[in-house]
């Protein structure tokens, strides 16, 4: 279903007798694995749900990559099997505690436990020109904080962002919510491309974007 | 000093020793700074690294963070947690005298509403009726109003509920899961804190919360007491009186342990449950084999 291409260390595999992209590495969160590979289930997974929906991410394998709201680790474990230095920063104590463990046996995962908002506080240690920064916080001002990322990101990177509509207000149309979050990004993003991931994730908004 | 040593003066490495001297990362001085630093801007830290001579290259620059970027989070998720259970003992404290304030309050509006008005009820679901009440000049307003701030007392007394519900078992989780949350959040405001609470001997948590009790016994007025406040917890409480001492010393010796995993550990221990389970279902079965009074204070801590 997907024409984008897939980058080098993500696969379609053929795990517990059904196809399903996969990356290589030790297991995380329980997810079924089959000859070394772990199988990376969309439905968890917002970054997921835009290789499987087909979404041109600029991803080919061995990137830099900042990732903002890493939670226990479902998604950036796989982001650090086919990334290269990744970056994974969240706030919340308890869901860093997993991600410490699923960084410990990733040697190019570095944990970080701060806040997005404040990215002082990470400079010191995140690097510039990082080529992707992939967002998933889900709470609100998701535009905010990739715009106060932006210093990171390459001038030929890619922001990979998930904006969940109800983090921002739960009674606006989700509609109306994306178009807010969208003119924020545009002070320091174009705007490459945008879908819903409502096959995967209810009323949230993929978009795929580079610094102006 | 050229500009390259001022630019990596604000990275994470800036004070750690070069490549080779010392173990990679095993040095408290880099993992304080990258909890605690700062810099306006990054910058190509790999490299710079390595021109500093911290790093002998990129890699080996990569290696150091990896170890000293585990260790510093997984030291300040823990931090973390333990600063949590101060907010918790916040929490928990508030919600009591958010109770008691509005209890107390309720009493006054219903004394003052019932003079006023006809068939006004005493507690807090008279205060919410009163509340909802057209007023009828300024004495009316004031107090319709008075129970009103009732009435927001006991929401917010309510809401505090479900804020502990929430944050205990992530500060806890073993001790919220065996005790309940409030339970926890109590035990661990009676210790002033989870650290405290997992150094204390069960014995001691056995009887937290009967300090007055543990006191008339030790002048002699009054026989040990058996239980504290885990005389709330249902194992206690809903098993036959002869038994409650077994059940109470079985409890808090459980919980004690469950405590310490939390505070050192801080994984869920399934056994920890499970030993719990069968110890109570061992001490109950006695009831039903009709051995009255058996055994009591014979056990040894569970
Ligand atoms: C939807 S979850 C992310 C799930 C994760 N991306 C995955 O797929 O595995 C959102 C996470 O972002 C974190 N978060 C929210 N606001 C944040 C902030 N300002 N800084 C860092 N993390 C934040 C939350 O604590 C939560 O763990």
């Amino acid at each position: 279903m997907t024409d984008a291409e897939l980058p080098a260390g993500v696969e379609r595999r053929e795990i517990d007798g059904e196809t399903r992209l996969a990356t290589r590495g030790p297991p995380v969160y329980g997810e079924p694995t089959a000859d070394g590979w772990r199988a990376w289930d969309p439905g968890r997974s917002k970054l997921g749900g835009m290789f499987e929906l087909g979404f041109e991410t600029g991803l080919s394998g061995g990137e830099t990559v900042l990732y903002l709201g890493a939670a226990s680790g479902t998604t950036v474990s796989h982001v650090a099997d086919f990334a290269g230095p990744t970056y994974a920063v969240e706030f919340a104590p308890r869901p860093a505690r997993d991600l410490v463990e699923a960084a410990d046996p990733r040697d190019r995962l570095f944990p970080l436990l701060k806040d997005a908002r404040t990215p002082e506080r990470y400079a010191h240690v995140v690097e510039s020109d990082v080529d992707a920064i992939v967002q998933d916080v889900a709470t609100r001002g998701q535009a905010a904080v990739a715009v106060r990322n932006a210093r990171f990101l390459a001038d030929d990177g890619r922001l990979l962002l998930a904006i969940k509509a109800r983090s921002e207000d739960v009674t606006a149309a989700p509609e109306t919510v994306f178009e807010g979050a969208l003119d924020r990004l545009r002070e320091a993003y174009e705007i490459l491309e945008t879908g819903r991931l409502d096959r995967f994730h209810e009323d949230h908004l993929g978009v795929v974007a580079t610094p102006r | 000093m050229s500009d390259t040593d001022d630019d990596a003066a604000e990275g994470w490495f800036a004070s750690g020793s070069p490549a080779g001297t010392e173990a990679a990362g095993g040095d408290g001085a880099l993992r304080a700074r990258i909890a605690a630093g700062e810099a306006d801007e990054p910058r190509d830290w790999p490299g710079l690294a390595v021109d500093s001579g911290f790093a002998e290259s990129r890699d080996d620059y990569y290696d150091r963070l990896h170890e000293a970027s585990v260790t510093a989070t997984r030291e300040a998720v823990r931090e973390r947690e333990r600063a949590d259970d101060k907010q918790l003992v916040h929490a928990v404290r508030a919600m009591d005298d958010c109770e008691r304030t509005a209890n107390e309050l309720a009493e006054r509006a219903a004394e003052w509403a019932g003079s006023l008005f006809d068939g006004a009820e005493p507690g807090i679901e008279g205060a919410r009726a009163v509340a909802e009440r057209d007023p009828d000049g300024e004495l009316e307003r004031r107090a319709v109003s008075l129970a009103a701030r009732v009435v927001d007392l006991a929401a917010e007394r309510d809401a505090l509920a479900e804020t502990i519900e929430r944050t205990a078992p992530a500060v806890a989780p073993n001790l919220a899961e065996m005790a309940g949350p409030e339970l926890a959040a109590r035990l661990i405001a009676l210790a002033g804190g989870l650290e405290t609470l997992a150094k204390k001997p069960s014995g001691t948590v056995q009887v937290l919360g009967a300090e007055d009790a543990l006191f008339a016994h030790l002048s002699g007025r009054a026989p040990s007491p058996k239980h504290g406040i885990i005389y709330t917890h249902e194992y206690v409480r809903n098993t036959r009186p002869e038994d409650r001492g077994s059940a109470a010393r079985a409890l808090a010796g459980k919980l004690t342990l469950a405590a310490r995993v939390d505070h050192y550990s801080g994984e869920r221990r399934e056994t920890l449950h499970e030993e719990l389970r069968e110890r109570m279902a061992t001490i109950r079965a006695r009831a039903e084999s009709g051995n009255a009074g058996a055994a009591d204070d014979t056990e040894g801590d569970a």
